[in-house]
């Protein structure tokens, strides 16, 4: 086995595994608070692929730049899905919980495909394919941006969660909620927020994706199973742990991708998935466990 | 008195083919398999309460060892689909004491089963011995009573409602056993029922093995009907929730549920599939996934409970 190979392959694995981690860590946020399964997180994603995608069409707008339009938008959106259908069955059961949102996944996805039709798109952007090497190994810069701000937004919110009010009132509500609401804390105003931000980085991603990922209505499935992935190996709620999950997986798929044929490589990911179920349900880093 | 209704739809039911046309069969028939499937879930989903999103794992199974073993040994599939329901009661017994032995409750065991859905469907699609992508095509044998083949709808529309009757009469007794005292204890409150000195993982583990059973069964059924199964259309997440589905709309735990919740899904989604079309691809599946959703917010009980307090 060509070690350089591995090692490239490696690379882009970790690459890939940047985005991922921005997927995964609006999916650990709702998670982690609201404790809802949000089957419709990657439809998210795939709108903010749009959005970015008719923004620069239109507009001209640089996806990167595009990102301080969809993140404001796609909070609010989040708010207002969580306000109109996610809170109406927050005290159901959690089948009826994960049929929601099922149902919104499949609304949205066709929604797209009504819309858009199922037609690929993408962008060429001057900087799609600029890479930029390192010894032997080339790294693609839209990538590689895509993990820097990866970074960026985790850190964002760790801090925002650690320092601010409001983030510690979040993180109160994750951990217990019903003692939340007697301290005051505005419990459905929380749900609110938090569902919001999860939503801008789901929309966040599909922005950063853009450049070097193509555009269609079924994107957002092909992500959602592997945040879910994520979100457990890293421990549910736990960002740095979606972000450390986020670059295991897509080094583990890529190099996966080497020995197994075809569609197997998924198989990586649901092992490991399996194996962190049952062994470490809290996550490598910790997180919430039912 | 109250039995009336009941014995009036199905004599209804036992009478109709002999005036229905061959569409209306064929979505009969539709309904009374996906009730039965319902009603296999049901036992783990419902009654045990432990919710599984990978049942598509059961249906496979048995759609596939029934296939396999008629087109490569000649088995008759009224045999075949036996080895496929042991065989997956097998591997639900695996993947329910593994899941539980460590512990996943709720949404972590329906992650597990998602994975597992997953896991099995991928496996289908890359292995060609199995069929791979492409599937597997049952050789045509016309009326062939041993290859469980019949040209006309009619024999499959009293098979499969026969199976609901039956599956949903095992329920029945299940509900009323001590078995069924346990899941239910088990469901409303595991801690409490260990304390009481039931061996949760042990029920646990046998509805699991029960509910695939069941479900095989099924599978193998949709295989004959069909004649036509690949990993698309029998394994994975989107089958299982499928299979899941009717019975969560028509109410979990409930006896009547999966075959109210069959009856209410299987002619709303083709009277819009009729109104709407598949013309402008999604319309359909978006009215469809609007629909989940307000019965999700509407009826979160269910659409049977509600029913039932009508009638009252």
């Amino acid at each position: 086995m060509d070690m350089n190979l591995l090692v490239q392959v490696a690379i882009n694995g970790l690459l890939t595994g940047g985005v991922f981690a921005i997927i995964a860590i609006g999916l650990t946020l709702i998670f982690g608070v609201l404790e809802i399964v949000n089957f419709a997180h990657g439809e998210f994603v795939m709108l903010g692929m749009y959005a970015s995608y008719f923004l620069y069409i239109f507009l001209g707008i640089d996806p990167y730049l595009s990102l301080l339009i969809v993140m404001p938008v796609f909070f609010f959106f989040g708010m207002l899905i969580q306000k109109s259908l996610i809170e109406r069955v927050m005290k159901a059961r959690f089948h009826i919980q994960i049929l929601l949102t099922l149902g919104l996944m499949l609304f949205l996805q066709n929604f797209a495909q009504f819309a858009w039709s199922s037609d690929f798109r993408s962008v060429k952007l001057p900087y799609s394919s600029s890479v930029f090497q390192v010894g032997e190994f080339i790294i693609n810069i839209p990538r590689l941006i895509a993990c820097f701000l990866a970074l960026v937004i985790a850190g964002v919110l760790y801090f925002f969660l650690k320092k601010t009010d409001l983030g510690m009132a979040i993180k109160a509500c994750a951990v217990e909620k019903e003692g939340a609401s007697i301290v005051g804390i505005n419990v459905e105003r929380i749900y609110l927020i938090a569902f919001g931000i999860g939503i801008a980085c789901a929309g966040a991603a599909g922005s950063i994706l853009l450049p070097f990922f193509y555009v269609s209505p079924n994107v957002g499935s092909v992500f959602v199973l592997t945040a879910f992935v994520i979100v457990v190996l890293g421990g549910m709620g736990n960002f740095v742990g979606a972000l450390l999950g986020g670059f295991i997986i897509g080094a583990a798929e890529a190099i996966g991708e080497l020995f197994l044929p075809g569609a197997l490589k998924q198989v990586v990911s649901f092992v490991i998935f399996i194996l962190i179920l049952f062994f470490r349900p809290m996550g490598l880093l910790g997180g919430k466990v039912d | 008195m109250k039995f009336i209704l009941p014995v009036l739809i199905l004599l209804f039911l036992f009478l109709l083919p002999l005036f229905a046309g061959t569409y209306l069969l064929h979505l009969m028939i539709l309904i009374f398999l996906y009730a039965y499937l319902g009603q296999s879930w049901n036992v783990l989903g419902g009654y045990a309460g432990q919710l599984s999103l990978g049942h598509a794992t059961f249906l496979g199974l048995g759609a596939y060892t029934s296939t396999l073993l008629f087109i490569h040994l000649g088995v008759t599939p009224w045999l075949g689909m036996f080895v496929g329901a042991i065989l997956a009661a097998l591997c639900g017994v695996i993947i329910g004491f593994m899941s539980f032995h460590f512990g996943l409750k709720s949404h972590f065991f329906a992650l597990a089963t998602i994975a597992f859905a997953e896991i099995f469907r991928l496996f289908a699609t890359s292995f060609q011995a199995v069929g791979g992508a492409q599937g597997l095509l049952i050789p045509l044998k016309g009326n062939d009573l041993y290859a469980l083949q019949f040209v006309e709808k009619d024999p499959f529309y009293y098979i499969a409602l026969i199976m609901v009757i039956l599956c949903t009469g095992i329920v029945y007794l299940l509900q009323r056993s001590k078995f069924g005292f346990y899941f239910v204890a088990i469901r409303e409150n595991e801690e409490a029922a260990k304390a009481l000195g039931i061996n949760t993982l042990r029920y646990k583990v046998l509805a699991t093995g029960i509910s695939a059973f069941l479900t095989a069964l099924g599978g193998s059924f949709y295989a004959q009907y069909v004649l036509y199964i690949d990993p698309h259309g029998t394994f994975g997440v989107l089958n299982s929730v499928d299979i899941a589905l009717r019975t969560i709309i028509g109410g979990t735990g409930t006896l009547l549920g999966p075959i109210v919740g069959s009856f209410v899904l299987s002619p709303l989604s083709e009277m819009i599939q009729t109104l709407i079309g598949v013309g402008r691809g999604g319309v359909y599946m978006m009215v469809y996934g609007a629909i989940l959703m307000i019965v999700c917010i509407v009826m979160p009980n269910g659409v049977f409970p509600y029913i039932k307090r009508l009638w009252k």
